[in-house]
């Protein structure tokens, strides 16, 4: 077992641990696996195996297709029917389950607290499903009466020839609504991602570019890849508006698909989540000209950097001004917390394992307090989120990518962004980056271990070697790792807290870390009596 | 509001379902084969069918759930799943050495053909089966019936694999619970042994769904019923089957396979139903009906007469499953109060005949409705058009309950914002008590916040 106290001079070697977890495994199983941990060197540019199928039989953290489309993508904006076209189970489970918090003026349409399902029955699995498809699509109208309505395919859709697209089309004609469907069967890719990728295609194709909107702002921008889970957004939103920023359209927290429509009037693209989003933010530049960049708002100084980034884009005196005043006032803030916080967590180990972005983003927080992370991977992530962007063109791209539609996508003249496109130009010779995600493996510490799509094997090896004071991951592992008397904070749902981005976002994590890392309820696991010797009773009924 | 596209006027509708009030068979699946001692229940499909369910049962009992998956790709969903299956279940018992797996199907492995049995047949001869360990399969697809009926396939599937009748009769009563919780399951056993009965329960997710916190994970928990209990089950002298729609199809299996005859009854919720409960046990155990009970029964009317007047007439919207739903519309009826909107998504005739049988004396005007589109939309609609006092059901009628003010007990699955379901339980006497008291504090609650100063009250 490793001593914690030797962490001071640098992570142990974890070799004979990653090969003590491969030995459990059948031969085939460890080859891939083996491939899929890394002993990371953040001098050396490693390759780690990554979006690549799922093997059956393993406990996986990963959901399906669908999840990533309409759960993840679609699930948080509020003006339009999301209609799932399968059995009801796929419909219930993503029902107000992900936390996105959304904020509708009255009189304003949400239906994010609905649940739409056709509830196919047997008799749509033998003769069909777009008839009902039709009929629900109908029924919808007629009793809410929405702008647009999105269908979202479930796995025996494409099975059956349910050609959701075609339905689309007719019902749009028939209702003079936007009518758009999603092929997101659960079994069209290896996890999420693919749903991500399928959805950005359906809002691009469908929905981005609609309408034109007169300017309302000096600075105009679009938030890619935020979720407003736990009200992050808001957090973000509330920043913004003080800096002078005019946010057109977060993808997708707190958002509605009237704000997609003209989301192409913006001067900039700021990409939180890499993985989810990368794909809308890459069709913008190339149709609009919009250039984009990576920000992170989790941890207080990605946050101030983020901030001034965005300050430099612009290069508007007044702007950076504006942030700097920002960054002081809020910067103090975080500071007094993190002063009466971190003594008390210094020096303590955290593990993660969670989602496309998170992994990497959280380590921000717990580096601003001193926790060390010795180990952390992505459940659906690619190569380039944990090695860098430079990679994606060394990327094979297997069957099960070659899946998911790739839109060619044509310049839009008449709302191409020249003047954009020469600013970016500038702005690069001066070395300001765009496009620009490292991915996580260099900011990670060397010979941690990285581990894409861990799974439950090692999730308990995991715990066994490195004693970790908290576990970041999801629901599924939350009580698994609680048994060991670990506290795990879930990094999908925030445990029903939060918000945690930007300033206010990291005074809260602070202040959870401060509660979870420094509780004594763990201690209370063992009886007073468990290490007394047993005594043979001489009172009881029986002697 | 929450629910603010909802309005009173009911359109009919014949295809669209807005806000279910059930989910698809393979998390029932899931959740039957938990009860069942060193199983760890596998989902043959992609794997979102298997997180999804495992997520939600887990936010239900904030406790470890652990399941695996065939983790299907486009390539198997043209193919087939048998090549997935066969490593699924090696990988498993090399990886995760459970002493069962529980496979049951999905709608996309339905839907594409797989034959589960053959598939597992195949893994026997191949080998993937180590000897002593073994692998159970329930047909599962979720474009039939609910969650309820997926419980109630992977419990036949138990006992048509295990239960044998070895012709030595066994001197204990086999108790096939419909779809309760593992404090209800740990309340059954109690109830047996006040009566001192041997009984077999199946399932048992007692001490699986509800573990202490030790400092140790243990991937197969203490609890669950034994691969030797069900099998004999095929030995015991009666069955005592609680649930139409969960327990009914295995006890007619075993009744099949090994000639155990069974008595049908409903999950004892309420006083009546677990008055029939007990009289059926006793029947079954051919022994009398020890005081012990009688005197909680006793303690149960007394809480009901001493409560009457603050239930007397209330109305209330309930939606569920038809195996809880019928005997607590049954109990809310015996109180006096007005169980007047009723919805479960479970198809099933025998739900309309037994909800005319116990409303159309006493609450006439009941609207009740089960399967296609009988969903929590429809019933938030009728309530629109003339307002409940109280709503019961699981936690998606907090949206209901806020938008509209109504006193809410949470029952029924999911429960997402409460805890207590693990651990106290509403079968039984005692269960009817604990019912009480919840609703009596929901709508005394709001009698405390709502009522003018000048009355306000002390005693209540």
């Amino acid at each position: 077992m490793p001593n914690k106290k030797n962490y001071i001079n640098g992570l142990p070697d974890p070799s004979e641990f990653k090969e003590e977890m491969l030995k459990k495994y059948p031969r085939k199983v460890a080859k891939k696996r083996d491939k899929a941990m890394i002993i990371n060197d953040p001098a050396e540019g490693q390759e780690i195996l990554a979006n690549v199928r799922t093997i059956p039989g393993i406990i996986t953290q990963r959901g399906c297709t669908y999840a990533g489309c309409k759960g993840v993508v679609l699930g948080p904006t509020r003006d339009i029917i999301n209609l799932v076209h399968g059995p009801i189970g796929c419909s219930f489970y993503a029902w107000l389950t992900r936390r996105n918090q959304t904020r509708a003026e009255k009189g304003d349409p949400n239906f994010m607290t609905y649940a739409f399902s056709t509830d196919m029955q047997d008799e749509n699995i033998v003769f069909g499903g777009e008839e009902k498809l039709k009929n629900a699509i109908r029924e919808a109208f007629e009793i809410f009466n929405p702008s647009s309505i999105g269908i979202f395919s479930t796995c025996p859709v494409g099975l059956i020839g349910d050609d959701v697209h075609s339905v689309a089309r007719e019902m749009k004609a028939e209702l003079g609504i936007n009518i758009f469907g999603f092929s997101c069967e659960g079994y069209r890719g290896v996890s999420q991602s693919a749903g991500h990728h399928i959805a950005n295609n359906g809002i691009f194709k469908h929905v981005v570019g609609n309408t034109d909107r007169p300017r309302t702002g000096k600075f105009q921008v679009n938030l890619l890849g935020e979720y407003n889970i736990g009200g992050d957004a808001f957090e973000i939103e509330r920043i913004f508006e003080e800096c002078g920023l005019t946010l057109l359209s977060t993808y997708s927290g707190n958002s509605t698909v009237e704000s997609f429509a003209y989301s192409h009037t913006a001067d900039l693209n700021m990409v939180m989540c890499h993985r989810s989003i990368n794909y809308i933010a890459e069709m913008m530049e190339e149709k609009y000209g919009i250039p984009w960049i990576k920000v992170n708002f989790i941890g207080a100084d990605a946050t101030a950097k983020t901030l001034r980034k965005i300050a430099d884009y612009f290069g508007d005196k007044e702007l950076s001004e504006k942030v700097e005043v920002v960054i002081a006032r809020e910067s103090a803030k975080v500071k007094a917390v993190a002063d009466l916080v971190k003594p008390k967590v210094e020096g303590k180990l955290a593990m993660m394992f969670v989602g496309g972005s998170r992994a990497h983003h959280y380590q921000e927080l717990f580096t601003e307090l001193g926790v060390r992370v010795v180990s952390a991977g992505y459940e659906f992530a690619h190569r380039d989120d944990y090695e860098g962007r430079e990679v994606i063109p060394n990327i094979k791209i297997d069957a099960d990518t070659r899946n998911i539609e790739d839109l060619s996508v044509t310049k839009d003249d008449e709302n191409y962004r020249d003047d954009l496109v020469a600013k970016k130009a500038q702005l690069e010779e001066s070395g300001y980056e765009f496009r620009d995600y490292k991915g996580m493996m260099p900011d990670m510490s060397k010979n941690s271990l990285v581990i894409d799509d861990v799974n439950h094997w090692e999730t308990e090896k995991l715990i066994e070697f490195y004693k970790p004071d908290i576990f970041c991951a999801g629901i599924k592992e939350k009580y698994v790792v609680q048994k060991y008397g670990i506290p795990l904070k879930q990094l999908h749902s925030y445990d029903y807290g939060g918000p945690y981005a930007a300033f206010g976002g990291a005074i809260n994590f602070y202040k959870e870390m401060e509660r979870m890392l420094g509780t004594d309820i763990w201690k209370l696991v063992d009886a007073p009596w468990k290490h007394e010797p047993e005594i043979v009773g001489s009172v009881t009924y029986d002697s | 509001m929450l629910l603010r596209h909802t309005t009173s006027n009911v359109k009919e509708r014949k295809a669209l379902t807005v806000n279910p009030a059930k989910t698809c068979q393979p998390v029932g699946a899931m959740y039957a084969a938990l009860g069942v001692h060193g199983c760890l229940p596998h989902s043959h499909g992609s794997q979102g069918c298997c997180s999804y369910h495992r997520s939600a049962l887990t936010r239900h009992y904030k406790e470890p759930v652990m399941a695996a998956t065939s983790s299907f790709t486009e390539g198997s969903s043209v193919f087939g799943g048998q090549a997935n299956l066969l490593q699924a279940i090696d990988n498993i018992f090399t990886i995760y050495e459970p002493d069962i797996i529980a496979v049951h199907s999905t709608c996309l492995s339905e839907t594409i053909g797989d034959d589960l049995g053959q598939i597992v047949k195949k893994a026997l001869d191949d080998g993937k089966i180590p000897e002593g360990k073994h692998v159970v399969q329930a047909s599962t697809p979720s474009y039939v019936g609910s969650h309820v009926t997926g419980y109630a396939n992977m419990l036949e599937a138990f006992v048509k694999y295990f239960a044998y009748n070895t012709e030595e009769k066994i001197r204990q009563v086999n108790l096939l619970s419909g779809w309760v919780e593992p404090s209800d399951m740990r309340e059954l056993k109690r109830i047996a042994g006040l009566m001192d009965i041997k009984t077999v329960l199946l399932p048992d997710t007692s001490d699986v769904l509800d573990t202490p916190m030790t400092g140790e994970y243990k991937m197969y928990p203490k609890g669950g019923t034994t691969v030797e209990e069900i099998a004999s089950m095929g030995n015991s002298m009666k069955t005592v089957a609680m649930g139409e729609w969960g327990a009914k199809s295995a006890a007619v299996m075993l009744d099949n396979k090994c000639k155990v005859p069974f008595s049908l009854t409903e999950v004892p919720i309420g006083l009546k139903a677990t008055d029939r409960f007990i009289q059926e046990l006793s029947l079954a155990g051919k022994i009398s009906i020890p005081e012990v009970i009688t005197e909680e029964r006793g303690r149960l009317v007394d809480v009901i007469t001493d409560m009457h007047q603050y239930l007397y007439g209330k109305r209330v919207a309930l939606f569920g499953d038809p195996d809880t739903l019928i005997p607590l519309t049954e109990f809310l009826v015996d109180l006096d109060m007005k169980p007047v909107y009723i919805v479960s998504g479970t198809p099933g005739k025998v739900f309309d005949k037994r909800m005319a049988s116990i409303l159309s004396e006493k609450v006439p005007e009941a609207k009740y409705k089960n399967g296609p589109q009988a969903d929590m939309f429809l019933m938030h609609q009728w309530i629109k058009e003339e307002p409940v006092d109280l709503l019961i059901g699981n936690t998606y009628g907090k949206y209901i309950s806020r938008d509209e003010g109504i006193p809410f007990v949470r029952m029924g699955f999911p429960i997402l914002d409460r805890i207590g379901h693990s651990y106290f339980p509403t079968v039984g006497y005692q269960g009817a008590i604990r019912i009480l008291e919840k609703m009596l504090g929901v709508i005394m609650d709001q009698q405390d916040a709502t009522a003018p100063e000048e009355s306000f009250e002390l005693v209540m």
